[in-house]
């Protein structure tokens, strides 16, 4: 096989010749166009880049929740977009951690019942499911709060709810999309370190869409997206 | 299950509009149920009509009267057991606003081929030997406060006169379905009192009725009745006492249409109020499903949690609109029991008040729940926020 970032890991996500774009009134709109990289394993990457570059749709379909127009996308060996939706569904729930801008926690649930969410959809047994919830909480430093509901906590704290959600099935790969966007400088930084402690720790695969570039400073690698290129090929 | 509590838990998200939407569909079940009921009331006579008997009447109308001889031939003929008869009297007790059917009846044969009227084996002695005897249905006198002994005066409208009368005994129904409104007395005092003052009127009877051997001869019968008497100076008609019944009702059998036709409209509209509140409420979350969706739960996941909500609302609103319809159909039917000899709720109306709250449950759901599973996770993800 050929261009590797960096020969001695192998890599996790590897997009070949992916293009995507958007039917707007009539008109088509491309928004990636022939877009080829690997993502190493174990890699902390940051996509940057002007607001409607792409970043989101290029994230959106490294992590299955869109579909591409031509390419494919192997992520841990299996062409996603060969899924047919359902398997494209439990292939999410099992294999991709999401972490959003707006935290998307279910305003009716607990903390710990956000976080217990994604494992409904394994065979983990309920006391099982309690112990992976309860550390994921410690993780993210939430185990006193798994009773409130995401109204009852801060901007900050939901979204560590969603990093312990995001984490707790164990995921192949993190996904974060501008997951700072809606917090202040010193919640942000939290998150940014939580998410940093994860890659360095336990090895986590990170791929984060930013537009701050104190949020990217974070990451290990940087990548910047321009009108549906990318234009720095090697970090 | 953790998605059920999601679901109830939705569907107490917005407080007031769930309860406006439960107490919306609660009134809609009632109203229904109670239509139905005045529907199945309406036909309540003939339900409660007897396969194996028949009604002979004058072929030309009902108004018109038979000879009182026709009696001989008819119980001669094959295949009739017993014969009885009827006139409508029409009497007034009081004011036209006391109205209740009343009838001069051949007694003892009338209370044979009606053992659904059912009297005191004493007081049914006492009204067979007085021949101004009279009995009533028990709602009747209890419309009016009658006991036995009681003396009735009824107020002819056909028959010219002020009648005396003397309650000699009540009867019940068997059935739940008997009318108990009725009021008979002695044939022999109407026609007695007729050949003195208008003896033209006398020995006539309004319908014969007949009880057959075996119902399945009914056709049969009312052939040889008709083919009997024809070319005769009254010509008649036979029919089963259920043909009899329904002659009566398609008089009115626009009515009914139209009551049925407007408790199938009562379900319409709240169809389509419930199907706006899940439509306001699957919108409003529709960025959750997709969360939901992104997670990796599935489309039968979302279709599931939407339907539930929708089933759950339109079930609590149907529970308690069912609940509700006994009590006020029992204090309807007090008030309308001169309309409505009998006005139960049937099985049927509860059947058909669950069937249309599944109907409402279903409809109201399909709309969102196809939108929250179809919508690309991308498109409803940017609805948050
Ligand atoms: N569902 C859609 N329909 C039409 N156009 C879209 C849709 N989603 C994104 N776009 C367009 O695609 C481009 C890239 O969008 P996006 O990936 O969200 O950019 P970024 O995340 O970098 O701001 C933008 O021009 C945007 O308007
Ligand atoms: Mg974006």
């Amino acid at each position: 096989m050929t261009d590797v970032s960096d020969a001695t890991v192998t890599p996790i996500v590897r997009l070949r010749s992916v293009s995507k774009s958007y039917r707007r009134g009539g008109q088509i709109v491309p928004v990636l166009e022939e877009i080829s990289f690997d993502i190493a394993q174990g890699e902390f990457l940051a996509l940057m880049g002007p607001s409607g570059s792409g970043k989101s749709t290029l994230l959106n379909l490294i992590a299955g929740i869109d579909k591409v127009d031509s390419g494919a996308i192997l992520v841990g060996g299996v062409d996603i977009t060969s899924l047919s939706e359902t398997e494209l569904a439990s292939w999410r729930g099992l294999n991709v951690g999401f972490i959003f801008q707006f935290y998307n926690l279910i305003p009716v649930l607990t903390a710990f019942e956000n976080v217990e969410l994604p494992l409904l959809l394994t065979s983990l047994s309920r006391r099982e499911r309690r112990e992976h919830v309860a550390m994921a909480l410690r993780i993210v430093g939430l185990a006193d709060r798994m009773d409130h509901r995401p109204g009852q906590l801060s901007g900050g704290q939901q979204q560590r709810v969603a990093i312990a959600r995001a984490v707790v099935t164990d995921p192949t790969i993190l996904v974060a999309d501008e997951p700072t966007g809606d917090l202040d400088r010193r919640s942000a930084e939290e998150i940014l370190h939580l998410m940093e402690r994860l890659n360095r720790e336990s090895g986590k695969t990170v791929i984060m869409v930013t537009h701050d570039p104190r949020a990217a400073e974070q990451a290990r690698t940087i990548r910047h997206l321009e009108k549906g290129f990318l234009t720095d090929v090697a970090a | 299950m953790l998605l059920l509590k999601v679901l109830v838990k939705n569907a107490f998200r917005h407080r007031l509009r769930t309860l406006l939407t439960v107490v919306g569909i609660t009134i809609a079940i009632l109203a229904f149920g109670l239509l139905r009921t005045v529907v199945s009331a309406w036909y309540a006579g003939v339900e409660a009509s007897s396969a194996s008997r028949l009604v002979t009447r004058n072929a030309i109308s009902l108004i018109f009267s038979l000879p009182v001889s026709y009696r001989e031939k008819l119980i001669r003929m094959p295949g009739v057991k017993q014969v009885s008869s009827a006139n409508w009297f029409g009497g007034v007790y009081i004011t036209e606003k006391n109205f209740f059917p009343n009838f001069a009846i051949e007694p003892k044969t009338y209370l044979e081929l009606y053992p659904e009227f059912v009297l005191d084996p004493g007081e049914k002695e006492a009204f067979l030997h007085d021949r101004k005897g009279a009995v009533a249905g028990r709602k009747l006198a209890q419309r009016f406060g009658w006991k036995v002994g009681d003396s009735i005066p009824l107020k002819g409208t056909i028959f010219p006169g002020t009648w005396q009368f003397v309650l000699r005994g009540i009867y019940r129904g068997a059935e739940s379905s008997t009318d108990e409104n009725q009021f008979f007395f002695q044939w022999e005092y109407l026609n007695e009192t007729m050949l003195k003052t208008v003896p033209r009127r006398a020995n006539q009877v309004g319908i014969y009725l007949l009880g057959l051997t075996n119902p399945n001869m009914a056709a049969e019968v009312s052939r040889n009745v008709d083919a009997t008497f024809k070319n005769s100076q009254a010509e008649t008609l036979t029919e089963t006492e259920k043909a009899f019944q329904l002659s009566f009702i398609a008089m009115t059998e626009a009515i009914v249409v139209a009551i049925q036709i407007v408790s199938f409209v009562v379900i319409l509209i709240i169809m389509a109020v419930v199907a706006n509140t899940m439509a306001m409420t699957a919108r409003e979350r529709i960025g959750e499903y997709a969360v939901f969706k992104t997670l990796g739960f599935s489309w039968w996941h979302i279709a599931g949690m939407i339907f539930g909500e929708s089933f759950f609302i339109t079930i609590t609103g149907c529970a308690l609109g069912i609940a509700l319809t006994f009590p006020v159909a029992k204090s309807f039917g007090q008030q309308l029991s001169s309309f409505f000899p009998t006005f139960n709720v049937v099985r049927e109306t509860i059947y058909l008040d669950s069937a249309a709250a599944l109907v409402i449950g279903l409809v109201a759901g399909i709309f969102p729940a196809w939108r929250a599973v179809t919508i690309r996770i991308a498109e409803g993800l940017r609805r948050i926020g």
